[in-house]
């Protein structure tokens, strides 16, 4: 009876040590990326925001409604040119893939901003600095850096609304297009590098 | 039968000796030196309360054991957004004064290896400091001594809580020393790339509410010859 109890508390041990190892503690939930790659131009991915019903938060000083409810927004003067903003973010299929916050401010120092950070649990965040000037009803920046997935990814976004008549005041869109190119090319060794070729000759 | 109850009482030692093994291994303890102590750049803090009801905004799924703040705020109960918590709170500089609003948005991380003494969260900052500029800081943080110092035992407690004094570094990486990585985007850090680690000081905490008292420290190294940044 001893033996077969050792044998339990060796089994027990091993079992543990192969539970924690092969069953993920963490598993994200992904929706499948929707990708459209652009000839000569990397892969193009589109989100977007469905206002008001995918805005967290309005952080902005004088706002006659508070977003949510109860927000007390710090009423300091270093804020009162700064509108910072929390959204949940919606891919191509109208499915929430992530959280996204939009910086705007009018700063006397550091010039106009408006930024982006695209936080997508199961890939990673994107960090978008946009050109402020609006041109032709659209806005565009580019990726400043990536985690995770985005991390060897450049490339260009742009913000566009588009407002929905049919919802009421303050109904629309938010859409964010963004092109994202490699900086990483594996090397195919059946290739044959010709101009090395050439030089041999 | 003896066998079997002999067998049973074997894999419920085993198992508990596995764990108690993992909670008081000594080779997953934190690090105690930061990386950054040993360095010669300009640095500057930005510190925070890590406490959900100080902040401006916290959000979650909503069914986790720290509330959402403020209560009516929307929640992330979506599948690819539940395991991420969003905190917006206002920045303090050194001299406990305002220096801008930072957003956390921390999600937990797949290479989350509780074997190896690894409870990791992926985490962003969006950092925005008046007169200064914007800042993305991206790291990964490994709370794996918080849990073991501060949650366990606040939960194995009779009053369901924890008090002391803990302090402990939680960025792990990007960067190759563990610290965090900082990517500036406007003002005057834009284009700059530099690095950071983020602290926690914890003094109480609740099994039922979460963090009571504690305060976070983001210290940011300026690069080499940009003094005048951290000012």
């Amino acid at each position: 009876m001893i033996r077969t109890f050792i044998i339990g508390i060796v089994l027990g041990i091993a079992a543990v040590i192969a539970g924690l190892h092969y069953f993920p503690a963490v598993d994200q939930a992904r929706e499948i990326s929707i990708v459209t790659v652009t000839p000569n131009g990397g892969n193009t991915e589109a989100f977007h925001v469905n206002i008001p019903m995918d805005r967290i938060m309005i952080g902005a000083s004088g706002q006659s409604e508070a977003l949510p409810p109860e927000l007390e927004w710090p009423e300091d003067p270093l804020f009162g040119d700064a509108r910072t903003e929390l959204f949940k973010l919606r891919n191509a299929r109208d499915a929430v893939v992530g959280v996204a916050s939009r910086v705007a401010a009018r700063d006397a120092q550091a010039g106009d901003i408006v930024e982006w950070v695209l936080h997508l649990p199961a890939r990673g965040s994107v960090f978008i600095t946009m050109n402020p000037a609006p041109v032709g009803g659209s806005r565009v920046g580019s990726m400043r850096a990536g985690t995770r997935e985005f991390d060897d990814l450049v490339g260009r976004v742009s913000e566009r609304w588009v407002a929905d008549s049919s919802d009421g005041v303050n109904a629309g869109r938010i859409e964010l297009e963004a092109i994202f190119v490699s900086t990483v090319f594996d090397e195919d060794e059946n290739l044959v590098d010709v101009s090395s070729e050439e030089e041999a000759e | 039968m003896k066998h079997l109850i002999a067998l049973i009482l074997g894999l419920a030692c085993g198992g508990a000796c596995a764990l108690a093994f993992l909670y008081y291994n000594p080779l997953t303890s934190q690090e105690s030196l930061s990386p950054l102590s040993v360095s010669r750049g300009e640095q500057f803090s930005l510190m925070y309360s890590a406490v959900a009801g100080d902040s401006i905004v916290f959000t979650n799924d909503g069914e986790s054991r720290t509330h959402p703040h403020p209560v009516k705020v929307l929640q992330l109960w979506e599948a690819p957004i539940r395991q991420t918590d969003v905190l917006v709170t206002m920045l303090r500089d050194g001299r406990n004064l305002p220096a801008g609003i930072g957003i956390k948005f921390s999600s937990r991380s797949e290479r989350t290896r509780l074997l190896n003494g690894e409870a990791i969260v992926d985490s962003v900052w969006h950092v925005y400091l008046p007169e200064r500029g914007t800042l993305m800081i991206e790291q990964s943080e490994n709370y794996w001594s918080y849990l073991r110092d501060i949650v366990v035992p606040a939960h194995w407690s009779s009053g369901d809580s924890w008090r002391g004094n803990w302090r402990g570094t939680i960025t792990e990486g990007p960067g190759a020393l563990g610290t965090a990585l900082v990517h500036g985007g406007s003002g005057v850090f834009a284009g700059i790339d530099f690095e950071a680690i983020e602290t926690l000081a914890a003094h109480a905490w609740s099994a039922t509410d979460g963090a009571v008292s504690v305060e976070g420290q983001i210290l940011i190294e300026m690069p080499t010859g940009s003094a005048e940044l951290a000012d």
